[in-house]
């Protein structure tokens, strides 16, 4: 049989990968690349200057080695699982040993042409290292003490080497995306509930160690006009941004309250508000709708994989795409405290969109491949 | 092989199914995004819009122009002139040292105003104005012109400030404007809606009692800014109005000559209309120069005014209580007259110091040393007889004598609540001892109350409010020294008869009459034989310290006394005699004596008054046309 010759043999030529490639998250990701773009240059003041540089530079390596890694075979992300994600180990004790100290936080890494923020990658690293480690397991054994044992060490190592920096914000999101794994590998439902149950009893306790400035984030979430030119000050400018966006939006490159410099951090954490502000509710459930595509295609993608680990990363991926988005616009919309974390492609930041892109590569990859199986 | 694919199918329906229940939650999820955008986006639009405004929009108000003050004649005696200013933004400036010190330099700055201005440069944002200097001399100004091309980032500003053009001669009508500061802000509703840094308003006088109307309304300045409170760009410019130019009743010629001729003495002159009530002069001397104020008086010219023995910081004519002395005798006389104690007729033996009025073992001397011999009413009051109304007071008794002459006008303020530092005076009676000081009354109270002297206590501008009504025939005026001023109601009251009988106004008119103008009167010296300018008036020599035996025994001149001690010297007057217009009052504090000092000015002004009587009349006229 054709195609079961096809299907045992391994050689993909050029084109058949040309016509796999799922093009619609391509013209999803690059529409993304391209507002992410027009953002960067309103919150440049108009102007090309550097972040809008930066970040097109940026948008267009990732871009292509994103291509560059859809071609290359699943099999291969299959085989370095274990390696990627000990090399990121590396890179976080190696961050936490000698990186670079910025704003009482040490996260980042001198690499000379780039400082690298490893815990952003450690985002997509866990979740190939996981879908590796529940490939082959069988589904009774999934539940075991021993699985569940190693893959909780597998997320909490690289989180206790996240939280040291210290960064709440990104372990938590690691974690997150751990959980995500753990989750459609058929763990016990049970195990999510208990952990839940736990949580919530012990967040009091959770609290009392929390640093002061972080005690103040959530006393701020609770009630941002406490200190309004204080810690409220980003919650209550955020949301007197996109609230004063109305339906239609200010206009590009109108936005008063990031022109006028209200708004923090209107590069990385906060872009959205500024979106928000300059295009108005149409645009931004516009930007939720593309970002609504890229995971309906991620999860599609995943539900026609052949293999288990491609099923499993794509969900997965899918997964934690979708709490990002959710925790960061949760955070500008004032309905979560605020935890660092970027929008991913829109908001300024190299690590975090070559950590995102990586993740697009591989599910590119597992479109492409997606005959391919897996032993 | 068969298990294992058993299992893979098992693991995938696991997969699938939890990959159902994890689309369904991002649905959800997705969901309440999307409301939360159009609850904050739609239905929140306006709120978050206007707080949006609220962010970046600030308004700027620029100083409000204030109202003039004219005189009756419509010259500005309180206006507004451009002073010339030196204003810096110091981030405009490029090498801000070098030009300080060039501006140091041209100014001729000295080191302590130098170094008030590093101050204040230090403590205000760098975008925003450094004042270097508020009020520049027209050369200095100039000179700074001549060197813009050397001092980038410096600009010269002309700026509408107060003047008054007449110096010190209005100081105690107008007062004068200064500063606002934060009681001033606090208590005034319109200089805080008005307020601006830097802002001037009235500190006392006309200014501060109708700041209302003369503070005008802000310009109003309306600016994008960011987040620093940077000025991006301009939005809007509000044009204020202008505060309300009031015109006043006094006359600048005779407020400068009553300035004249208290020159160099503290006391106080007043003259007022005897029909309308109008204040044509008021002056308080020595005076002092409201221009000092405009930007700060400077700690030396403070000192200088606050320790000067003559006290030009106190209004005399408003907030001065003298004893009134013999001036007091016309009321005393007409008292006795309405209430049927004495006729014209009634004739007391003045017999000297040898035998002085004795009460209860207190003997009552009478001022002239050989007496005055048997006097009626008429000559009682030309030559001031004290034994007479001694006598004639004791008759009335005080409670009837403060009846007549609180309906005159003594013992309440004399323009209401126009002047908040305004005293009342005091009129005693035998209810207001028991209730002031916990005593009944003692005759001898009454004895010396009768020439104006115990606890009897008047106001000059009292005194001539008081003779004004005697010379207008006796009819209630309300004074007034603000022309327009149409909140007022004419008071009901206003020309009621303040006498029982016509008559006895006319006998008091004549004794006063007789008193300057008749040999012995004791203004017999500074009379006008002219009818055109021909006044009656009454001396007043008001005790400042008991006069012992040994005073008496030793008879000294005034100029042998030491000044604190000598007596204040008073004069009141009207003129014309014939058909009279004006009332005067004047005090000399320590004067000596109320007919060598007090009355010959009355003489000087009342030639300066009448010859400028007609002007007065033709300018109301034109005004009657106008309409």
């Amino acid at each position: 049989m054709y195609q079961h010759n096809r299907l045992t043999t391994n050689n993909f030529n050029f084109f058949s990968k040309l016509a796999n490639f799922d093009y619609v998250l391509m013209a999803c990701i690059l529409l993304l690349g391209f507002i992410s773009l027009a953002t960067m240059y309103s919150t440049d003041g108009g102007k090309i200057l550097f972040h809008t540089k930066s970040h097109f530079t940026k948008l267009i390596v990732f871009t292509i080695m994103m291509l560059i890694f859809s071609f290359i075979n699943i099999k291969f992300w299959f085989s370095i699982g274990y390696f990627f994600y000990i090399i990121i180990i590396g890179l976080l004790i190696w961050t936490y040993l000698f990186g670079i100290k910025s704003s009482g936080s040490q996260r980042w890494i001198d690499l000379y042409f780039i400082n690298l923020q490893p815990s952003e990658l450690m985002k997509i690293c866990i979740i190939l290292c996981l879908a590796k480690y529940f490939h082959r397991m069988k589904l009774e054994n999934v539940n075991s003490l021993y699985a569940i044992l190693s893959s909780l060490i597998i997320i909490l190592l690289p989180m206790g080497l996240v939280i040291v920096q210290p960064d709440l914000g990104t372990s938590l999101l690691i974690s997150i995306s751990g959980l995500a794994v753990l989750w459609f590998a058929g763990i016990n439902h049970k195990y999510f509930i208990y952990t839940m149950i736990g949580f919530l009893i012990s967040l009091p306790f959770i609290i009392s160690f929390l640093k002061p400035y972080q005690k103040l984030r959530v006393l701020t979430f609770l009630n941002p006009d406490r200190d309004p030119l204080g810690a409220g000050y980003q919650i209550i400018q955020s949301k007197i941004a996109v609230g004063s966006g109305g339906i239609f939006g200010k206009g590009f490159l109108k936005g008063t309250q990031s022109y006028l410099e209200f708004l923090p951090e209107k590069h990385t954490d906060f872009i959205f508000t500024l979106f928000s502000e300059e295009f108005g509710f149409i645009g931004s459930v516009f930007l939720l709708l593309i970002y609504a595509i890229i995971i309906y295609r991620i999860v599609a993608i995943g539900a026609q994989s052949r293999s288990y680990f491609a099923k499993l990363f794509c969900y997965s991926f899918a997964a934690s795409i979708f709490v990002y988005i959710t925790i960061n616009m949760s955070m500008v919309l004032g309905l979560l405290p605020i935890v660092g974390s970027p929008l991913p492609i829109m908001s300024y930041g190299g690590s975090s969109m070559l950590a995102t892109m990586i993740g697009f590569g591989i599910v590119m990859s597992a479109k492409v491949h997606n005959q391919q199986s897996i032993a | 092989m068969i298990n294992s694919s058993s299992d893979n199918v098992k693991k995938l329906n696991s997969i699938n199914r939890r990959m159902f229940i994890t689309g369904s939650v991002k649905f959800f999820i997705m969901i309440g995004l999307v409301s939360r955008l159009f609850f904050l986006q739609v239905k929140e639009n306006k709120k978050y819009l206007t707080l949006s405004d609220k962010n970046r929009i600030r308004e700027w108000k620029l100083a409000p122009v204030r109202g003039e003050f004219h005189d009756y004649f419509g010259n500005v005696i309180a206006g507004n002139f451009e002073a010339y200013q030196l204003h810096i933004i110091p981030e405009q400036v490029e090498d801000f040292r070098y030009v300080i010190y060039r501006i140091k330099d041209l100014l001729e700055l000295s080191d302590k105003e130098f170094k008030r201005i590093i101050k204040k440069k230090n403590e205000i944002k760098s975008w925003e104005t450094l004042i270097v200097s508020d009020n520049l001399s027209w050369k200095k100004f100039s000179k700074i012109n001549n060197h813009l091309y050397d001092l980038n980032g410096v600009k010269p500003v002309i700026s509408i400030s107060r003047n008054y053009p007449f110096g010190s001669n209005f100081t105690h009508v107008i007062g004068y404007v200064s500063q606002a500061n934060e009681q001033d802000i606090e208590n005034n509703e319109a200089i805080k809606k008005n307020f601006v840094p830097g802002l001037k308003i009235g500190k006392v006088g006309l200014e501060k009692s109708f700041e209302k109307q003369l503070i005008g309304s802000n310009d109003i300045e309306r600016y994008e800014v960011n987040a620093y409170g940077r000025r991006i760009s301009q939005l809007e410019f509000q044009k204020g109005e202008k505060g309300k130019s009031l015109r006043l009743t006094v006359d600048t010629k005779v407020q400068q000559l009553s300035n004249e001729l208290l020159k160099d003495q503290a006391g106080s002159i007043c003259v007022m209309d005897i029909y309308t009530g109008e204040v044509i002069a008021m002056h308080s001397s020595p005076s002092f120069d409201p221009n000092l104020f405009v930007f700060g008086i400077s700690q030396d010219d403070w000192q200088i005014i606050r320790n000067d023995p003559m006290k030009p910081l106190v209004n005399k004519t408003l907030q001065g209580n003298y004893s009134p002395g013999s001036t007091i005798k016309p009321i005393v006389a007409l008292s006795a007259l309405e209430n049927g104690i004495i006729n014209t007729n009634f004739t007391v033996n003045c017999r000297g110091h040898k035998h002085p009025l004795e009460l209860y073992g207190q003997t009552y001397h009478c001022w002239k040393k050989q007496g005055h011999g048997f006097m009626n009413l008429r000559n009682a009051m030309k030559q001031s007889c004290d034994t007479y109304f001694y006598e004639i007071a004791r008759k009335l008794g005080v409670d009837r004598l403060s009846e007549t002459a609180k309906k005159f006008g003594l013992g309440k303020e004399v323009f209401g609540n126009l002047f908040n530092i305004e005293k009342k005076g005091l009129i005693p009676s035998t209810q207001w001892k028991k209730n002031a000081l916990g005593q009944s009354w003692v005759l001898g109270e009454t004895v010396i109350t009768g020439i104006g002297q115990g606890y009897i206590q008047t106001t000059p501008i009292q005194l001539c409010l008081m003779t004004a009504q005697i010379a207008n025939g006796g009819y209630k005026i309300y004074p007034k020294i603000v022309m327009d001023d149409k909140n007022k109601v004419s008071p009901i009251d206003k020309f009621t008869p303040l006498y029982k009988n016509s008559k006895n106004i006319k006998i008091v008119q004549d004794a006063m009459f007789a008193s300057t103008n008749e040999v012995r009167g004791t203004s017999y010296r500074s009379r006008i034989d002219d009818p055109k300018y021909q006044f009656a008036g009454k001396t007043g020599t008001a005790q400042v310290k008991k006069i012992t035996e040994r005073d008496r025994e030793l008879d000294l001149k005034t100029f042998q006394i030491p000044y604190e001690e000598r007596d204040h010297a008073l004069y009141i007057a009207y003129g014309p005699y014939k058909n009279p217009r004006y009332a005067v009052s004047i005090l000399v504090e320590h004067g000596g004596n109320g007919s060598t000092t007090a009355a010959p000015m009355a003489k000087k002004l009342f030639k300066t008054i009448i010859d400028r009587h007609q002007l007065r009349e033709s300018i109301n006229n034109k005004k009657y046309l106008d309409i």
